[in-house]
């Protein structure tokens, strides 16, 4: 028989046919097949493998590991001109290896962080959506609020990971150039390397939990359309839509509503004596946003007509 | 329910523009209430004896801001010189808005007051002021400790804050005073000598030598005076300072202070060459500005109207408020006051903010803290402000033109009581250097600008890389790169080694500055301070040993930076030697003793309202999150008696919102071993009736009971049900036995429920099974999709057009194996358009059309009809009058080439042969087809 030839055996139906007469399902109480388990489907371990094997993650996982040494290089290949030295975070990089990290984490801060969180949790049920994919897996059936908290967590480790990775790779390629000096922070304080790690640690902690409304509204978009690149864009819109508003000084106190406003919040833990506050209120910010938006979208997909 | 999701439709545009609307109105409502009201006040003008026996009296204008309630205690705001009550005017508001009598005048030679100015003469404005103080005592909008001793706070900024540390020496009515970038001496402050021959004891941070004999600080000094002269006020500093947590573009354009001060009036034109100033003053000015030098007599007069007159009987609570950037009041005028006010027993509580008359007047939370001593010290309320130490350190760096401030708390300003200030050594090293004094001290050094400091350092970081220092003119000091991080904290001190060089001289004027060098060279003059000294030589040429205080100053020197002492001999804000000299210079010790007052960061409050909301917010997720949960317990819902029926829909319907329904009232059932054909043209409501039975649509109206339980959107049930509906779904990253597999895994079921290795085999595909999905073609999609429906070989097996796609071999298989499915004792139900494919692969059939039942049964059943005879012949009406006239025969109609017979009993060969003999020719007999008809009757329009 030609390998290539797409034809059922007749045997192969006789094998299933007796399969089939000799299985006979067991119920349960509820109605189920005896082996189905609503808590044991799509385990996270499952569709992370689902994720984990898609092109798209693998390049943005990449590319997080290349920034630090893109970054590194084009410290090197650039011209040191003393008297532009009047910059933020920028012309503190090279100061230690964990200014390298900060450097890191405050240019990819406003767009690249969020973005990532978006293509996670936008591209998450859309993709789904838009392979057809998605009904077969509620029909399975994984229960709707389990497969979107399965998908949810499973983005928010995948998420976790990314944002870990970037400041992890920066810190090696940081110790490696810079070597592992006093962190100075912009106030002009310097604390030793060891602080520094920790308030790293800490800071990658905090944009983790500020980037919870990007989460949300993107699993929230995620559930509203079945094209992934309108989710992802969407909520990368909304979320320059924010920044561009946050530059806007006439707005005032306004801007304290923004989603995006606290985002930077996490240079604070650059100080020896940390100030919380603007920390905690970028906490709030972020759950109430995030959890708004998750709430919205759990209820947008439990009464969703799946017909992609 | 569908009535509500219409209205939900229907109301979504006008429902958002009420929220729009109404969030717009919350944000305008509470933004509004931010507007500040004009505080009233009333003017009044008081006579005070133009000296303590003189019968003349000048006039002082004044104004009294009320607050809401009354009486409360009363705040004095002096204002600085060359301003008048008019430029105080905005902070006087401030502070009635927090609850203070306030009084503001125009001191005497300033605003519309009349009289000369005294420089703050304890005879002159001083006795002014305690006629103030008098008139706040009979004022019943003002609280009293005693008949006639209102409960009073004086503040003001630089002359106003001398005065106010003049009035609470002299007055004891005063009860807490608040003196703001003022000097403790002024002949000090105008005419500075930072040497002394013996190191100084003394334990603060910020003392300098205060040495006699002084070098004039010319720019300044002229500056302060031409403010007396026109009342135009280029002293004040303009804007106000920046503050932590600021950015740039946020410091308010207004001017609480400075020099507004001017815009009540026209400049008053220069009334003769001393303005307003007293003859005694203006003499005193003329000297020093013509010589350089002071007199004794003109020393006297600065130092009888300077605030160390009367420091050692200040007892009341005083907070100083003293500038960073500040090179006309330093920070070591704010110290020798500290000192003199603790030793005489006075509280006192020092802040160094980031401004002064280089850098501008305090922002709004240092106004607040202000306001917070004075709201303590006269109301009791708040927190007690306590005795402590605060700094602001301005970073080594600005980000996006932000300045990046924090500011340092420490217990207590070192050195008053307890400890001495801490002090770090820096080695210094350069050996001895020549410096030389241009003829006429010109050209000089630059190392700031007085009166355009402050504009100069809001724009960027300028002011403090201004400073030049000429070549041959000075002599420079340098450390090693530092190891680790050093905050400067106040006055350094060194000890240098000064002699004469070629020329004779008998003494030497020399600026002392402190640079912060940085690894790649830029040089920084912290505060853009200078220290001047006056050091004479020994004739024989020796060098005579100094100790020299540096200016005080406030700058984190970063590790890998080092600092850079420099000794020049001319500076362009003093008055230089005019002889030409020459000098040889270097250190007396090899090193520079550098002040550090450790402290915490001041940290705003935690938010504890955010706090809460925080812990508000999880509950509330939490809580939804088990709401949802019981909701979903409660959902279940089976019928016992249908436990063995595969699938029972009653009064399905489906409607979208606009009024289409894509069901309607739509019910059968499907036994068990059925293959069960839903057929029905395109656009039948086929697929959406399989998708409604799979948990993906939500009925609109009636139900789905499989196997007895009712379906909603994930079942347990639905793990039955194998589905193939509209289309493959694959991971196209991923091979199609990773799919199957991934698949599985996805449905949490043991493995070897899933017969995966038997699917696969129907599918069929051979070694494409491992090539990525995306590379399949629309045929070999579908059968992996009918492959992962059969995985574990559910009861109930869901097809929706299985044959779409395949080609005849392939269909002739697919319906074997649904055929063969069934008879394995599972259940099958498969929707096509096509008739032939019904009739050809199942054993019952359902007829759908517009959403309706059109037809249900046996596929024999209907298609046989019952006992309807077709005769397919040439002449339709011939052949039908021949059927009419058998017996038993009714019911008869005659279509386009056949006639059709409701026979009753009459064999069908009997007609048949009644037909050919009557001569019509027969082409076909048999059983009517009424699914046929009923179909094409459907699909044919």
């Amino acid at each position: 028989m030609n390998e290539h030839d797409v034809h059922t055996d007749p045997g192969a139906l006789t094998e299933l046919t007796e399969a089939a007469a000799h299985q006979h399902t067991e119920v349960a109480p509820d109605g189920s097949a005896a082996g189905y388990k609503a808590r044991r489907t799509l385990r996270i371990r499952v569709e992370i493998q689902r994720q984990i094997r898609r092109r798209r993650t693998q390049l943005v996982l990449g590319f997080l590991v290349l920034l630090p040494f893109i970054l590194a290089l084009s410290f090197e290949i650039g011209q040191s001109d003393p008297n532009r030295r009047s910059g933020g975070f920028v012309d503190l990089a090279t100061a230690s290896g964990i200014n390298f990290v900060v450097l890191t984490l405050f240019v990819s801060g406003s767009f690249l962080l969020p973005m990532i969180v978006a293509l996670f949790f936008g591209d998450t049920i859309a993709s789904e959506a838009s392979w057809s994919s998605l009904k077969y897996l509620l029909a399975a059936p994984i229960p709707r609020h389990r497969l979107l908290r399965q998908k949810a967590i499973a983005s928010g480790l995948l998420s976790f990971f990314a944002l870990a990775l970037l400041p992890a790779v920066a810190l090696a390629v940081g110790v490696i150039w810079y070597g592992a000096g006093e962190v100075v922070s912009p106030t002009g304080e310097a604390a030793p390397f060891a602080d520094g790690v920790l308030g790293m640690g800490l800071a990658v902690c905090y944009i983790a939990i500020n980037l919870f409304w990007v989460a949300g509204l993107a699993l929230f978009l995620s559930v509203s359309t079945d094209a992934p690149l309108g989710a992802v864009g969407g909520t990368v819109l909304v979320s320059i839509v924010s920044q561009i508003l946050d530059q806007i000084q006439p707005l005032e106190d306004l801007r304290n509503y923004l989603p995006t406003h606290y985002s930077m919040a996490w240079a604070d833990l650059l100080s020896t004596d940390v100030d919380w506050s603007e920390m905690t209120r970028g906490t709030f910010s972020a759950l109430v946003y995030g959890g708004i938006f998750t709430l919205l979208a759990a209820r947008q997909f439990k009464n969703k007509d799946i017909t992609s | 329910m569908s009535r509500l999701s219409r209205l939900r439709g229907r109301w979504t545009i006008p429902a958002l523009i009420v929220v729009l609307a109404l969030v717009a109105g919350g944000v305008y409502f509470t933004r509004s209430g931010d507007d500040p009201v004009a505080v009233p006040y009333k003017e009044a003008k008081i006579d005070a004896p133009e000296s303590p026996d003189s019968t003349q009296t000048v006039t002082i204008e004044t104004r009294l801001y009320l607050p809401q309630q009354t009486p409360a205690p009363a705040i004095m705001l002096a204002h600085g010189f060359g301003g008048s009550l008019r430029s105080v005017h905005t902070q006087a508001e401030e502070f009635a808005r927090r609850g203070f009598v306030v009084l503001t005048w125009s001191a005497r030679g300033f605003g519309r007051s009349t009289g000369q100015i005294a420089l703050n003469s304890i005879d002159r404005e001083v006795r002014d002021a305690q006629k103030l103080l008098d008139f706040l005592g009979t004022r019943d909008e003002v609280q009293k400790d005693s008949a006639g001793d209102p409960r009073v706070g004086v503040t003001g900024a630089s002359y106003g804050g001398a005065l106010s540390l003049l009035l609470a020496g002299v007055d004891k009515r005063v009860d807490t005073i608040v003196p703001v970038i003022t000097y403790n001496d002024l002949a000090q402050a105008l005419l500075p000598n930072s040497a002394s021959a013996t190191p100084r004891a003394d334990a603060t941070p910020a003392a300098t030598s205060f040495g006699e004999d002084g070098v004039f600080k010319r720019s300044w000094a002229g500056i302060f005076f031409s403010a007396g002269m026109t009342s135009i006020d280029l002293s004040s500093p303009t804007g106000d300072a920046p503050e932590m947590g600021q950015t740039e573009s946020q410091q308010p354009a207004q001017q609480p202070g400075g020099n507004s001060g001017a815009a009540g009036q026209p400049p008053t034109p220069a009334l003769g060459a001393c303005g307003r100033f007293t003859p005694e003053v203006c003499a005193a000015y003329t000297e020093v500005a013509t010589t350089g030098r002071a007199s004794q007599q003109t020393l006297e007069l600065l130092r009888k109207s300077s605030p160390v007159a009367v420091t050692d009987q200040i007892k009341q609570p005083t907070m100083l408020v003293q500038g960073e950037a500040d090179t006309l009041f330093g920070l070591d005028q704010s110290d020798a006051t500290a000192r003199q006010i603790a030793a005489a027993g006075g509280k006192v509580k020092m802040v160094w903010y980031a401004g002064g008359h280089d850098g501008g007047n305090p922002g709004t939370s240092l106004r607040g803290e202000i306001a917070d001593w004075m709201a303590f010290h006269l109301q009791g309320k708040g927190n007690d402000p306590g005795t402590g130490f605060e700094y602001t350190v301005q970073g080594a760096f600005r980000s996006s033109g932000t300045p990046s401030l924090r500011t340092v708390v420490a217990p207590s300003y070192p050195g008053l009581s307890g400890s001495a200030t801490e002090r770090k050594t820096v080695r210094l090293s350069g050996r001895e250097q020549v410096a030389v004094n241009p003829a006429g001290g010109n050209p000089a050094a630059i190392s700031n600008l007085p009166g355009l400091g402050s504009a100069l350092s809001r724009s960027s970081a300028i002011s403090s890389r201004l400073s030049i220092d000429l070549p041959g003119q000075a002599a420079v000091f340098t450390s090693d790169p530092l190891d680790s991080q050093l905050l400067l904290t106040g006055s350094s001190t060194v000890r240098l080694r000064v002699a004469r060089g070629d020329q004779s001289s008998g003494e030497a004027i020399l600026f002392a500055k402190l640079y912060d060098v940085s690894a790649d060279g830029t040089r920084v003059l912290p505060g853009s301070v200078v220290a001047p000294f006056r050091v004479a030589l020994p004739p024989d040429g020796s060098a005579a040993e100094v100790n020299v205080t540096l200016p005080p100053a406030v700058r984190p020197v970063e590790s890998e930076h080092k600092l850079a002492l420099v000794v020049s001999t001319t500076d362009q804000a003093f008055a230089n030697a005019e002889q030409p000299a020459a000098y040889r210079i270097s250190l007396a010790s090899d090193s520079i003793s550098v002040p550090v007052v450790p402290g915490r960061n001041v940290t705003t409050g935690f938010p504890v309202a955010a706090l809460w909301g925080i812990v508000i917010a999880l509950l509330v997720l939490i809580g939804a999150g088990i709401i949802a949960m019981f909701r979903r317990r409660l959902a279940h819902d089976s019928d016992p008696e249908l436990s063995s029926v595969p699938l029972v829909i009653s009064g399905l319907t489906k409607s979208y919102p606009g009024g289409l329904k894509a069901v309607r009232d739509l019910s059968f059932r499907v036994e068990h071993g059925q293959v069960l054909g839903l057929l029905g043209p395109n656009g039948a409501g086929k697929t959406t009736t399989l998708r409604m039975v799979m948990g993906l649509i939500h009925p609109s109206e009636g139900h789905i009971r499989v196997f007895g339980h009712k379906v909603t959107p994930g079942a347990p049930v639905l793990s039955r049900i194998g589905s193939f509906v509209e289309g493959s779904g694959f991971l196209p990253h991923l091979s199609g036995a990773a799919n199957l597999r991934l698949y599985w895994a996805a449905t949490g079921r043991p493995l070897e429920e899933a017969h995966v290795e038997e699917a696969l085999e129907i599918a069929g595909l051979g070694d494409a099974v491992n090539r990525r999905v995306r590379t399949y073609s629309q045929g070999m999609r579908q059968r992996l999709a009918i492959a992962q429906a059969m995985l574990g070989l559910p009861d109930l097996l869901i097809l929706d057009e299985p044959t779409n796609g395949l080609d005849p071999p392939q269909i002739h298989q697919m319906r074997e194996v649904l055929r063969r499915y069934a008879a394995a004792g599972r259940t099958v139900l498969v929707s096509s358009h096509l008739l032939a494919e019904v009739e050809q692969t199942c054993s019952h059939v359902v007829v759908m059309h517009k959403g309706q039942l059109v037809a249900a049964g046996e596929v024999a059943d209907i298609a046989a009809g019952g006992g309807e005879a077709t005769f397919r012949v040439d002449s339709p009406s011939k052949a039908a009058d021949v059927l009419r006239g058998l017996e038993g025969v009714h019911d008869v109609h005659e279509d386009e080439d056949a006639v059709h017979a409701s026979m009753n009993g009459v064999p069908r060969a009997a007609a048949l042969s009644a037909l050919v003999a009557a001569g019509v020719a027969v082409d076909q007999a048999g059983p009517r087809r009424r699914l046929e008809d009923a179909f094409l009757e459907l699909v044919g329009e």
